[in-house]
């Protein structure tokens, strides 16, 4: 198997399902010869021609309200908006159109659109780049929300999500584009999606993460390891809408503590959720108060102050610690 | 340093073919047989008394609160009868005669105003958009309809309608610069009626008419007179060959009226007189286009008569059909159905709840 970084992966995702199915279409700003500004797309554009790989003009609103036309007519178009912060241009054809077309037509019209976006920080961007803003998506229904933590299931994931007969925002975590690489078969691979995966076992706490953070949350329940011979499970979420929150409170049944960790802000942020439900699921099981270790109530802030806002393993560590010691 | 004028070649027309006594202008005079234009006074008929029916529906509490199409059957009906079924219709929210002319049922549109969703359902394989309410939103899905079918290589095309408030819309300018870049076969429809609710065309764009904004995306541009239904065909006619023969996109601006509200929670009273409305009643589309029938020799008063009768028990009986089924469709256990392709389990567990508040709610009926 082909070592790759998450970028290679997930142009390999592309390049195999528009090869596999016709249907599937590339569009959005700088997708074709330039490759996109990440290169997800890079060569596609030769191995498919510009009818399949659309550089478009300038305007987030019409690439997602186009692709929600094609969609309908039967394509499988998976946009590209450079960075999520020019997603919000957008947000009105996801929520007026793309998640509500099934369910307005009582299923004769449907949307199979992928919009794809780099997410979050840790590269150091401009204003308006490093935002994770996911749960919009996730509070809108018929929306899903699938977020990778690595080149073998963003792989996975993507290729799942184009073939998804539902309206599917994938997050891509931008700290994680070349952080590393990992073996990718070349043979197809799909991931379920709402489906969390356990990454880490573990006994005495739950740890749940997603995106870039999965491995910040793994190299902190290593460190917890070391530093007090506590026993973290570490739970990836990989979609955080349609959120599965059984494999979460079973976890949580076995520890009976819960560390949530995201890059979004804290307040009404994917934390609260995944907190009240292990609440709904699983209360009697709690050995101390639910924690989140998430992003401030600010805007991301720019590069040099950038690590003070990101949960990093300190943070982490040090909730995990308080959590363990009531 | 040249300082000096750019010379811009392209231009817009303005075409009228029926004056608004009904006089025709023959040179221009459309290719329409006999029937077909019975056809086209009946569609146009059936449109404006539904309208008034619902209004009266309305105003009962039998349904809820819709957008009224009056004094803009021309503007719909001149346009959408140039489509082939296989072609596709992207609405906006008040095109009511278009839509059922497309063959969606009365009853499905009364049920939608009444607050079931299953009134969105569409006739199976019908290329059909169901309405769209976020004003101009619709007219990107239309851009990417004509992008898919020109993906295709089908020579199918679009029909967008939207309003003049519409073409302050973000949505109207990008869809209109993409469908130009990609030359799709989309038909733009304006229906300008003069009033965004309460807001006069002339707060509504600095520029001289709205089909002039064409120009600035590269696609033909035309206004015409939107009560006139031969004048709206001719140009949708040719807008549509156009598109079908790869020629792209075409913006029509329909100069028309709103006669009654913007919906039925408005009162147009508040911005503006009777006298500006009893100006554009004396333009109405349907006895303007009675008129031009009648001197033809196509529609005597019998015959009228005949159409009228026709219409109101076709409206009738779909009301009842309507009434009928909203006293059976009842539970609104259906809210959960097309969320997804499939429900994922927070919803099932969602649907359960409201299965038993449903069962208890109905406990207390029968013993509260």
């Amino acid at each position: 198997m082909a070592k790759m970084t998450m970028v290679q992966a997930l142009n390999l995702a592309l390049k195999q399902e528009m090869a596999a199915d016709d249907r599937v279409v590339l569009l959005g700003e700088d997708v074709g010869p330039d490759g996109g500004v990440f290169r997800v797309t890079d060569g596609l554009i030769d191995a498919f021609g510009s009818e399949r790989v659309m550089d478009t003009p300038l305007a987030e609103s019409a690439i997602v309200g186009m692709s929600i036309g094609m969609a309908i007519y039967g394509l499988r178009p998976v946009c590209e908006i450079q960075f999520s912060g020019f997603s919000y241009q957008a947000f009105h054809q996801l929520e007026n159109h793309a998640a509500r077309m099934r369910w307005r037509t009582q299923g004769r019209l449907s949307v199979p659109l992928v919009m794809r976006a780099p997410y979050g920080g840790g590269v150091r961007a401009l204003e308006h780049h490093s935002e994770s803003r996911e749960a919009y998506w996730a509070h809108t229904p018929g929306l899903k929300v699938v977020i990778p933590s690595g080149p073998r299931n963003a792989r996975a994931l993507l290729v799942s999500a184009i073939r998804d007969p539902d309206p599917v925002i994938f997050y891509e975590a931008k700290a994680l584009y070349r952080a590393f690489r990992e073996e990718v078969p070349e043979a197809e691979e799909t991931m379920p999606l709402g489906r969390p995966q356990l990454v880490r076992e573990g006994r005495d706490l739950t740890m749940i993460a997603y995106g870039a953070l999965v491995r910040t949350a793994l190299e902190a329940a290593e460190q917890l390891k070391g530093l007090d011979g506590i026993e973290t499970e570490v739970i990836d979420l990989l979609t955080l809408a349609p959120l599965d929150q059984e494999l979460l409170a079973a976890s949580l049944r076995k520890t009976g503590r819960a560390v949530v960790v995201h890059e979004a802000p804290r307040s009404f942020g994917p934390g609260a959720e995944i907190v009240c439900r292990l609440l709904e699921e699983a209360f009697y099981y709690l050995e101390a108060p639910p924690v989140r270790v998430a992003g401030f109530d600010v805007h991301p802030p720019y590069f040099s102050r950038e690590r003070w806002y990101m949960p990093d393993v300190r943070r982490i560590v040090e909730a995990a610690r308080r959590t363990c010691s009531g | 340093m040249p300082r000096h004028r750019l010379v811009v070649p392209d231009t817009v027309e303005y075409l009228s073919i029926l004056d608004h006594q009904g006089n025709l202008d023959q040179e221009l005079e459309p290719h329409l047989g006999d029937e077909q234009l019975i056809e086209l006074y009946r569609a146009m008929l059936l449109g404006r008394r539904f309208d008034e029916r619902m209004l009266d529906l309305q105003r009962q509490g039998r349904i809820g609160t819709f957008p009224p199409i009056k004094g803009q059957e021309a503007a719909q009906m001149g346009a959408i009868i140039n489509l082939r079924p296989s072609d596709w219709f992207v609405p906006s929210f008040r095109e009511v005669a278009a839509e059922l002319w497309r063959g969606r049922s009365p009853e499905s549109v009364l049920l939608y105003y009444n607050g079931f969703n299953e009134g969105t359902l569409l006739p199976a394989g019908q290329r059909d958009l169901p309405m769209a309410v976020p004003v101009g939103s619709q007219i990107l899905h239309a851009v990417g309809l004509g992008r898919a079918a020109g993906y295709r290589g089908t020579d199918e095309v679009v029909l967008c309608f939207f309003g003049d408030g519409a073409t302050s819309e973000g949505d109207f300018h990008e869809g209109l610069n993409f469908a130009a870049v990609y030359r799709t076969p989309v038909i733009f429809v304006c229906q300008n009626n003069q009033w965004a609710i309460s807001t006069p065309l002339k707060k509504q764009t600095a520029t001289a008419n709205l089909a002039l904004k064409a120009l600035a995306y590269g696609m033909p541009g035309i206004q015409v007179d939107g009560n006139d239904v031969l004048a709206v065909y001719s140009a949708t006619r040719e807008a549509v060959e156009r598109a079908r023969n790869g020629g792209g996109p075409t913006l029509i601006e329909c100069i028309t009226y709103r006669i009654m509200m913007h919906t039925t929670a408005d009162d147009p009273k508040r911005y503006r007189t009777e006298e500006e409305v009893a100006v554009w009643q004396e333009r109405d589309p349907l006895t303007r286009f009675a008129a031009y029938l009648q001197r033809r020799g196509t529609l005597d008063a019998d015959r009228r008569d005949q159409l009228e009768a026709e219409v109101l028990a076709q409206i009738q009986a779909a009301v009842e059909r309507a009434e009928q089924q909203m006293a059976e469709l009842g539970e609104p256990l259906a809210l959960f159905e097309h969320l997804y392709a499939d429900l994922p389990p927070n919803l099932r567990a969602q649907r359960e709840e409201l299965r038993t508040t449903l069962a208890a709610a109905d406990k207390e009926v029968r013993h509260g």
